[in-house]
């Protein structure tokens, strides 16, 4: 195994997930297109984290901090979701321009 | 190394397996109109990417992916979709709208970008072989409590804030 297909994976979910984020309108959708790239991230710094074999395990630590920082904001975006979905009757990010100018 | 050498290790088959079962399950989890149903097909995705963190070595943190992401967020969001009365569970607005080819230029010039400027700078030579030690997870622990436990610290505190944050949030105004 070579770290480029590991990292042309990654590259591909990355991509997949960016396409989802920008396309979907739905905002749970949207979250879901999220924890793709995170994986993606995740599947990067494990590729390296196995490719360098350092003493501190980097890569591998980070990727558990970023799991975790994952869980909050799905914690977080799907508590925001399900209020403004009670407040407007509506899931659509389109529709949700209140911050806009 | 050339492709012929490339897919002759069966490491690399599994791998190549893996992988395009990640991306059907995640090109399904952006395209599934049901918003259930694109859960479920993360739920694949990630089993995937646990399947390649073994592969690499990185057992604890493969099992962290099964049990938080798996086992945690996408019941998660099941619950969210399926707990509260909100139908959700379906896209208003179909796929085919005018911004998806704006989109596909946006994701196909990441993936380019991203790709060429990673698989240059590492090459394709021999250095770049992953090599097959497997992460103790004895030794993952003692460096969480020893050399990384500020981090480890500070990021419980985040998912502390989150967990009383989102239960503020979700839960009814007494006012009203």
């Amino acid at each position: 195994m070579i770290v480029n297909q590991f990292l042309v994976l990654a590259a591909l979910l990355f991509s997949v997930g960016i396409y989802g984020v920008l396309v979907r309108r739905n905002a749970v959708a949207v979250l879901l297109s999220i924890e793709l790239m995170l994986t993606a991230v995740n599947i990067n710094l494990v590729a390296f984290g196995s490719l360098l074999q350092d003493a501190l395990r980097g890569g591998h630590v980070f990727a558990l901090f970023v799991i975790t920082v994952a869980a909050a904001e799905v914690g977080i975006g799907l508590a925001i979701v399900i209020l403004i979905f009670r407040n407007r009757s509506s899931a659509n990010v389109d529709e949700l321009d209140l911050m806009k100018w | 190394m050339s492709f012929g050498e490339w897919i002759s290790q069966s490491a690399n088959v599994v791998f190549l397996v893996i992988s395009l079962v990640m991306l059907a399950a995640a090109v399904w989890v952006v395209v599934a109109r049901n918003v259930v149903h694109a859960a479920l097909w993360l739920a694949l995705a990630l089993a995937g990417s646990a399947a390649l963190f073994l592969q690499l070595g990185a057992e604890f943190v493969a099992w962290t992916v099964v049990l938080v992401y798996i086992g945690a967020v996408v019941v998660l969001f099941l619950f969210g979709l399926m707990i509260t009365r909100a139908p959700l569970l379906r896209d208003p607005v179909p796929l085919s709208h005018r911004r998806r080819w704006p989109a596909a230029l946006v994701a196909l010039a990441v993936f380019a970008t991203i790709t060429v400027s990673t698989t240059s700078f590492f090459g394709w030579g021999e250095d770049t072989l992953i090599g097959e030690g497997v992460t103790p997870t004895g030794a993952l622990g003692d460096l969480l409590f020893n050399r990384f436990v500020i981090p480890f610290e500070a990021v419980s505190f985040v998912l502390l804030a989150a967990l009383i944050g989102g239960i503020v949030l979700a839960r009814k105004d007494p006012k009203e």
